[in-house]
C-alpha cells in the first residue's frame, strides 16, 4: 500500500511488494522536507534501490538488495539490512552507506566521497577506481580490490584476494588479515601515526573495534606514474 | 547476459512441488534472459534397462503418434508423453542406436537429452510463456537446472537455448561467453563428439562431459577448463544425483546460493530466490571464484 503520509511525516514506509522501485526513487528525489527516515520493506533483491539521493535522509532497506543499491549517493545514509548485489554505493559522492551482510562485486566503485561500511565480506573489485571515498570492510575482500584507486582510504579487517591495489594511485589501503597477492606497483609501507589515526577514525565510524596496530599499510610505489621504456611491458 | 537457476530438494516431501517452487525462480530471471529459456529436471531414475529421451520438433502439428508407431515397430514397446512440441520417450532401445535412427528417419526431430533421470525442455519466448507452454508448474522431481537466455554469441533458436546435454544424465547452463568455442569444437569433433548447435556453451558442455567420461573428477575437469576456456562463465551443472556450480577466476558473472534444511537454491541473483519458503532464514552466500561447489540429493 502507498503509505506516503502528510508532508510533516517523519517516517515513511515503502513496500516493494506493492510499489515499484521507480515510485520509491521518485519519492526520494522529490521534496523530502520533514521526512527523516524512509523504510523500504520487501526489497527482495530489486535493482537500483535508493539511487541518486541528494538529501540528508536516512533510508533503511529491510532485506537483501540487488544491483547498484544506493548508487551515486549524496548526503543520505542508506542501510541495507541484508546483503547487497553488485555495485553497491558505486560513485557515491558523500553520505554513508552500510551493508549488514555481504556485498557482491564492485562495491563502492569509483566513490568520490562518503563512507561505505560492509560488515560482512566484499566480493571482487571492491573499491575499484576509488576517487576519494572511504570503505571499511568487516570481513574479507575479493581479488582485484582497489584496482587503480586514485584517492580515498580502504580498511579491510579480514583477508584480501589476489592483485590487491593493482596500479594504485594515491588511495591508501589498510589490511588486517593476509593478502594473497599485491597487484602491480602496490607495496607494503610502514604504518605512521597518521595511518594509525586514520584506521582508528574509520573503525570508530564503522562501529568496529580492532587495534590499529594490527593493520598494515599498502600504497603505490609510484613506479607506473611515468612511462618506462626499459620495462618492456613487464611489470 | 543470462540467468541461471538451480534447485535441489533435500526434503523428500517437497519433491511433488518442485515445479511450483521453481517457476517464480525462473520468472525472476526474465530481465536477464527474455529471449528463450529451458529446464532440465531430474526425477527418480527409470529401471536400468530403460532410458528416457527428451525429443523436440519445431514443425507445427508434427505427428508424434506416427513417430510412436514406427518407433514401436523398430524398438518395441515404449511410452510417448507429448508436451506441446516436446515429447518424452521411455524406451528399452539403446540410446546411440535410437539417436542414429532418429537422425536417419526423422531429421526434424532433435534429441535434447538422454538418460535414466533427466527430462529436458527448452524453447524461445519469455520465461513465463515457456513455463506455461510446458506446464513447468506441475513438474516433480529431486533437482533441476534452469536457464533464461539473452543471446550474445549465436541466434535465438531452440537449439541454441540452454540447458545443453552430453552423454546421459548430464547437463550444463552458462552465464557468460567463451571466445574460443571454435577451437574447442574442432578439438572435440576430432574425438568423435557431434555438435547440434552453434552456441559457445555446447562446447563447454561437451568438453566437461568428455573429461568426466575419461575418468576425471569434476574438480579435475574444471581445473583443465580454466586453462582451455578463453572467456568468462558461471556454469551450473546437473547429474543424476548432483548439482555443481563454478564461477571463472574473474567472477564477472554473478551467483548466489541459499541453503536451508529443506533445499539448496542457486540463482544469478537473489531476486529469483526471494519467493522460496523460509528463504529469510536461509544461509545465503556468494560462491567464490574458481571454486567448485556441489550438492547431492
Amino acid at each position: 500500500m502507498v503509505s506516503v503520509m502528510a508532508p510533516a511525516a517523519q517516517r515513511v514506509e515503502f513496500d516493494l511488494e506493492q510499489q515499484s522501485v521507480r515510485e520509491l526513487n521518485e519519492f526520494l528525489h522529490g521534496d523530502l522536507s520533514g521526512v527523516q527516515e524512509v523504510l523500504v520493506k520487501n526489497p527482495d533483491g530489486a535493482h537500483s534501490i535508493a539511487v541518486g539521493l541528494n538529501a540528508p535522509v536516512r533510508v533503511d532497506i529491510g532485506g537483501h538488495a540487488g544491483y547498484y543499491a544506493a548508487g551515486m549517493n549524496k548526503f543520505a545514509t542508506v542501510v541495507v539490512h541484508g546483503n547487497a548485489g553488485p555495485g553497491v554505493a558505486e560513485n557515491m559522492m558523500s553520505g554513508r552507506v552500510e551493508v549488514t551482510g555481504f556485498a557482491s562485486g564492485g562495491a563502492g566503485a569509483s566513490a568520490h566521497g562518503g563512507l561505505l561500511v560492509i560488515r560482512g565480506d566484499a566480493g571482487l573489485r571492491c573499491g575499484i577506481s576509488l576517487k576519494g571515498g572511504d570503505i571499511v570492510v568487516g570481513g574479507e575482500v575479493g581479488s582485484f580490490s582497489a584496482f587503480m584507486a586514485q584517492a580515498g582510504r580502504m580498511v579491510i579487517c579480514g583477508d584480501a584476494g589476489d592483485g590487491l591495489g593493482d596500479s594504485l594511485y594515491e588511495a591508501v589501503i589498510y589490511v588486517r588479515g593476509k593478502v594473497r597477492s599485491l597487484g602491480a606497483d602496490a607495496r607494503f609501507e610502514p604504518m605512521g601515526e597518521r595511518d594509525h589515526a586514520a584506521v582508528r577514525e574509520l573503525l570508530a565510524a564503522a562501529g568496529l573495534s580492532h587495534p590499529a596496530s594490527e593493520f598494515k599499510r599498502i600504497a603505490s610505489g609510484r613506479t607506473l606514474y611515468h612511462w618506462n621504456a626499459d620495462a618492456k611491458q613487464t611489470y | 547476459m543470462c540467468g541461471i537457476i538451480g534447485l535441489l530438494l533435500k526434503d523428500a516431501s517437497l519433491r511433488p512441488r518442485l515445479g511450483e517452487l521453481m517457476v517464480p525462480m525462473l520468472i525472476g530471471m526474465t530481465e536477464r534472459g527474455p529471449d528463450s529459456s529451458g529446464m532440465a529436471v531430474f526425477a527418480e531414475a527409470v529401471t536400468s534397462d530403460r532410458r528416457k529421451l527428451s525429443l523436440y520438433c519445431a514443425q507445427p502439428g508434427f505427428e508424434w503418434r506416427a513417430l510412436e508407431g514406427s518407433w514401436v515397430g523398430e524398438f518395441g514397446e515404449a511410452q510417448f508423453e507429448v508436451n506441446a512440441n516436446h515429447c518424452i520417450v521411455t524406451t528399452t532401445a539403446d540410446v546411440a542406436t535410437a539417436r542414429e535412427w532418429i537422425a536417419a528417419n526423422h531429421p526434424h526431430v532433435h534429441v535434447l537429452s538422454a538418460g535414466r533421470s533427466i527430462d529436458l525442455y527448452k524453447d524461445i519466448g519469455l520465461p513465463a510463456e515457456v513455463a506455461a507452454r510446458y506446464r513447468f508448474q506441475s513438474l516433480t522431481g529431486t533437482h533441476l537446472v534452469g536457464h533464461t537466455r539473452m543471446a550474445t554469441e549465436s541466434a535465438v533458436t531452440t537449439e541454441n537455448a540452454h540447458p545443453y546435454t552430453a552423454g546421459e544424465d548430464w547437463c550444463l547452463v552458462h552465464n557468460g561467453s567463451l571466445a574460443n568455442p571454435g577451437s574447442l569444437r574442432r578439438r572435440l569433433e576430432k574425438l568423435g563428439e557431434r555438435f547440434e548447435s552453434d552456441c559457445d556453451t555446447e562446447g563447454a558442455c561437451r568438453y566437461l562431459h568428455w573429461r568426466l567420461s575419461s575418468g576425471e573428477t569434476l574438480e579435475q575437469a574444471i581445473e583443465h577448463a580454466f586453462s582451455d576456456f578463453d572467456g568468462f562463465f558461471t556454469f551450473l551443472m546437473g547429474t543424476r544425483d548432483k548439482l555443481a556450480l563454478v564461477r571463472d577466476p574473474f567472477a564477472c558473472k554473478p551467483a548466489v546460493v541459499a541453503e536451508t534444511d529443506e533445499y539448496v537454491a542457486i540463482a544469478s541473483e537473489f531476486r529469483s530466490l526471494a519467493r522460496l519458503p523460509g528463504v529469510k532464514h536461509a544461509s545465503v552466500f556468494e560462491p567464490k571464484p574458481a571454486e567448485v561447489y556441489s550438492w547431492s540429493v
